[in-house]
């Protein structure tokens, strides 16, 4: 049993980063996530692990600074939220197009424009589709709770070495500002040198010995010919994503209908099929964990059982898309859901159910 | 006359200079009369000279220059247009005993990548930056650039400059030394002999910099775009003395090797 704590959610990505052997962070201020850099530099890494903790004057100079150490091989990380990860948008698609590893975190708040530091859902389409310019993809995580904010940490830094790409992990200020328990994970020490020159060596920009050519940290191709390649290699690398799918079922084995949410969201359907079930409504919950890669092929064997499919996000509608195509609309697919900041109730969305679903 | 061989002439005692080999063989892709292949020889020739290839990072800007990996033969990061401060910030602060330098055009340096030049230089980061002013965009085709000079036309202000429409040139030589985190702050040229020595003996001294830790030391290379400029490269070096040095006096800036302490606390007390 790993260390158990009562902590905030932004608060456990600053402890979980530190443990998985971090080498830097570099942020900006934001609300609602000022919090982890803030913990970072209460806890100085740098005195205890060696972690680099830098205050950026902006996202642009923050991501691009992550697109720096990555190129060398390190362990780098940023968190925003919503405005301040659109200023990340060009880093990012640098980041996906050199190929670098790195772990981004979006404390979600309400858009579009400044619009409001209340939790929203709004930046699944700019996590999942792109957001930045080019054919790319992110490792996307969903956590729904603060222990997964923590371990979500490790996982995608994991997957962002296996895969060297970019993970982001979408949040919000629900998840972000809200205390639980938590397990923290295990202190994981930092490479060494030595380690990153065996492992990395091939790549990084870490000063280039007699024996070996240039490491060139690049997006840039200016040869159609290569440059197709290359796209093509990213396609192939996006695709072979489907193997680490994470998602979790509850209540499915009866349903004959189906609420699909992510994140905060799915934590607001579980008390709603609590609340369904007591009225003699056999509902389950389908919450995919990576956003992507996307469980369609699950989705699709469990959705085409069901009479019906709600899809609950905090937005005016954007998973419910995937949701559709999963289920190449063989069943009645709808989505329910509240944005401006506000977090629907679950009577709401046992309402919306019979409503659009049952009703409909 | 006896007959003398090529291989008679080509020995040990007799060589005077010699390419050096962190330059790679690499065509250069540059206009004739470009300045950008006389700095590149001085950074390469600095990284031989003090043993440092192996420990050297370049951190490459958008622009002429975004190909510098194609010829300095170390590791390299391209950075996105403008944002080659922060990426080297990052090298530096996650490998310290590395040698980490950006190589940035005016387009780059003085007007995308603004904020970041500033801030990397206020936060006084270890660096080296080597800063290519040749008062307009040459890669996109003659645009104009902060730097560009007032009256000078350019694609993008076909009449000249003016002040009332686009504003007035920036100095960022002179700026950028009124930071304290900077330690080193010259302006030079390579359009002669004479100033190629200087230059590099600018470049050599600010790669000693970083080696003692002294903070950020900036070099602005004063140079000519003849392709740009819509001259030859012997007409675009004599515009460059004529108009360029003018405006954008060479020399030394600022060296804390000289004042350091006074410097600071001028600046602390306001």
């Amino acid at each position: 049993m790993g260390e158990l704590r009562l902590m905030k959610g932004n608060e456990v990505i600053a402890e979980a980063a530190i443990r998985a052997g971090a080498d830097g962070y570099f942020g900006y201020p934001i609300t609602p996530q000022s919090e982890i850099m803030e913990t970072l530099m209460v806890r100085k890494p740098w005195e205890e692990t060696g972690m680099v903790v830098l205050q950026a004057e902006s996202e642009v100079a923050s991501i691009n600074m992550v697109y720096g150490g990555a190129g060398c091989g390190k362990k780098v990380m940023t968190s925003s939220s919503s405005p301040g990860v659109s200023l990340m948008m060009e880093g990012i698609s640098y980041i996906a197009g050199a190929e670098l590893p790195c772990l981004i975190v979006n404390i979600v708040r309400g858009g579009p424009g400044l619009g409001t530091i209340q939790p929203s859902q709004a930046d699944y389409f700019q996590s999942v589709k792109g957001g930045g310019h080019g054919d790319y993809r992110l490792i996307v995580l969903a956590p729904n709770s603060v222990q997964e904010m923590n371990d979500h940490v490790g996982l995608g830094f994991d997957l962002a070495f296996k895969y060297r790409n970019p993970a982001l992990i979408l949040s919000d200020g629900v998840i972000g500002q809200m205390m639980e328990k938590v397990e923290l994970s295990d202190y994981k020490p930092r490479l060494t040198e030595e380690e990153i020159i065996e492992k990395y060596g091939d790549w990084a920009h870490i000063g280039k010995p007699a024996n070996r050519s240039q490491n060139v940290v690049t997006s840039l191709e200016l040869q159609s010919e290569i440059m197709e390649k290359r796209n093509q290699h990213l396609i192939e690398k996006y695709a072979s994503m489907q193997e680490d799918v994470m998602y979790e079922e509850i209540m499915t084995e009866d349903a004959e209908y189906l609420f699909v949410a992510f994140g905060s969201s799915s934590r607001i359907c579980q008390k709603a099929i609590e609340l369904a079930r007591a009225e003699g409504i056999k509902v389950g919950l389908f919450r995919p964990i990576t956003l992507f890669p996307f469980a369609t092929n699950q989705l699709k064997e469990l959705g085409q059982k069901m009479k019906g499919i709600l899809t609950v996000e905090m937005n005016a509608g954007q998973m419910v898309e995937d949701v559709k195509l999963a289920v190449e609309c063989k069943v009645p697919v709808e989505w329910f859901g509240r944005f401006g900041g506000i977090i629907p109730s679950p009577q709401e969305i046992v309402d919306a159910l019979k409503h659009k679903i049952i009703g409909g | 006359m006896a007959d003398i061989d090529i291989k008679d002439i080509i020995r040990e005692e007799n060589l005077v200079y010699k390419k050096t080999d962190v330059l790679t063989d690499n065509v250069m892709h540059y206009c004739p009369g470009c300045s950008h292949g006389v700095v590149h020889k001085l950074v390469a020739e600095v990284i031989e000279e003090m043993g440092i290839q192996e420990q050297t990072i370049g951190v490459s800007p958008v622009g002429c220059s975004v190909f510098a990996y194609n010829y300095i033969d170390i590791d390299w990061s391209e950075a996105a247009h403008g944002r080659a401060p922060a990426v080297a910030t990052a090298i530096k602060r996650l490998m310290p005993e590395k040698f980490v330098f950006t190589y940035q055009g005016d387009g780059d340096l003085a007007s995308i990548g603004a904020a970041e030049i500033l801030h990397a230089c206020n936060r006084g980061e270890n660096i080296v930056v080597i800063f290519i002013n040749n008062a307009i965009y040459g890669m996109t085709g003659g645009q104009m650039a902060p730097t560009t000079l007032v009256g000078m036309p350019t694609a993008t202000s076909p009449y000249g400059r003016q002040i009332d429409l686009h504003g007035y040139p920036m100095k960022m030589t002179e700026i950028v030394a009124t930071l304290p985190g900077t330690c080193f702050v010259t302006r030079q040229s390579v359009e002669k002999a004479a100033a190629v020595r200087k230059t590099k003996k600018a470049i050599r001294k600010a790669f000693e910099n970083q080696k003692a830790g002294k903070g950020t030391s900036f070099i602005e290379v004063v140079s000519t775009c003849s392709s740009g400029w819509k001259v030859n490269p012997v007409k675009a070096n004599e515009w460059m003395t004529e108009h360029m040095f003018p405006f954008y006096p060479l020399g030394d800036k600022k060296d804390c090797e000289k004042d350091p302490a006074e410097d600071y606390e001028k600046y602390m007390k306001g």
